[in-house]
């Protein structure tokens, strides 16, 4: 029977480097695929899941089970994912108006991933890449705090009560926040929402 | 139920983690309000549409870049680990303990009783103990002389 993320953690903190790389092996994928879906750039994506699970390890003697394991993971990856676009929105204030932008660099990165054989039509992988494009556009317009919310609530499906745990917010708030940022979303991806099947 | 109260419901209600006795407020209200029945519907299809983003996998060397890095990290040592010398101190700490010792062994030994002073000393021992002088009576200060003298 596979052990829990808390009794692997307390293996850690006991000294065992083994439990380490099973949480490592268990969450690297959701975590790395969470802060992609925060920050936009997949290098800086996995420097801040490095920099997550290297203060996990740093932490393990003080660990206490107090919360669930995942609570605590993603609230380290949340206030990094943050910090980083905060530190980036200044960076980027300081770069003249006159530099190119290049809003999708890291579209790149998915492109690769798609195999061809996958889409024998180019004309309806070439829709399908437009679809993806939009809904990325529209996460990304997103407040930050708004985004998490989704990215938590959605794609790491974890339970309200954690949510509001890493987010540092009431439960109503954070139902609050889900609402306006689905009622956003809503309206971005008008178009696309209707042809979806009801 | 008002369509204000749906706010905090509607998105609950969706994902299908909604409470039975809520679930039914709720699908009471939406066959009643045409406006937040469509809202109901159009968040499903939002939800829907992110299902649509791949999922990456990490690089391949995201491991071992990481385990590199925690085998660097310096280890932590307790309050009693602190109190603990390093081998290093340790030896330093033995090295000197044995040279004291040894440079102690050099020091020069208290000065040997000339032989001139020994008859000396022998006859002071002897005096001392001589018991008849201890009977006589006890030699006048100087001070007590004069005084004595004074009286007279």
């Amino acid at each position: 029977m596979a052990r829990s993320d808390v009794q692997l953690m307390l293996d850690v903190k006991a000294g065992d480097e083994q439990s380490f790389a099973l949480l490592l092996q268990r969450y690297r994928t959701p975590l790395v695929n969470f802060l992609y879906r925060m920050v936009r750039g997949r290098e800086q994506a996995e420097d801040l899941a490095q920099e997550v699970f290297l203060r996990v390890y740093r932490a393990r003697k003080d660990y206490v089970p107090s919360a669930k394991f995942t609570t605590w993971l993603f609230r380290i990856a949340t206030n990094l994912a943050l910090n980083s676009m905060r530190d980036n929105r200044y960076q980027r204030m300081e770069i003249s108006i006159d530099a190119p932008v290049t809003t999708d660099a890291e579209d790149g990165d998915e492109r690769t991933l798609d195999v061809a054989e996958q889409h024998p039509n180019i004309e309806q992988h070439l829709i399908e890449e437009a679809r993806r494009k939009m809904i990325r556009h529209a996460i990304d317009k997103l407040p930050e705090k708004q985004r998490a919310a989704v990215l938590l609530h959605k794609y790491q499906e974890l339970d309200y009560n954690e949510i509001a745990k890493i987010l540092d917010c009431s439960e109503s708030a954070l139902k609050s926040l889900l609402f306006r940022a689905y009622e956003t979303l809503r309206v971005e991806l008008a178009p696309l929402v209707a042809q979806q099947p009801r | 139920m008002s369509c204000n109260r749906m706010e905090n419901r509607i998105l609950p209600y969706v994902d299908g983690r909604l409470k039975e006795n809520e679930r039914r407020e709720v699908e009471t209200h939406l066959e009643s309000c045409a406006a937040c029945r469509l809202r109901a519907n159009e968040f499903r299809a939002v939800t829907g549409l992110l299902d649509e983003l791949p999922v990456i996998e990490p690089s391949a060397a995201f491991d071992t870049r990481l385990h590199a890095r925690v085998a660097a990290e310096p280890v932590k040592r307790s309050l009693w680990g602190w109190f603990a010398p390093s081998p290093r101190v340790a030896f330093a700490a033995s090295l000197l303990v044995a040279a004291t010792f040894w440079l102690g062994s050099f020091s020069p030994t208290p000065p040997a009783i000339a032989q001139d002073d020994i008859p000396v000393l022998e006859n002071y021992d002897v005096l001392s103990n001589f018991e008849p002088l201890t009977e006589l009576p006890q030699p006048v200060q100087a001070d007590d002389a004069d005084q004595q003298n004074q009286q007279m």
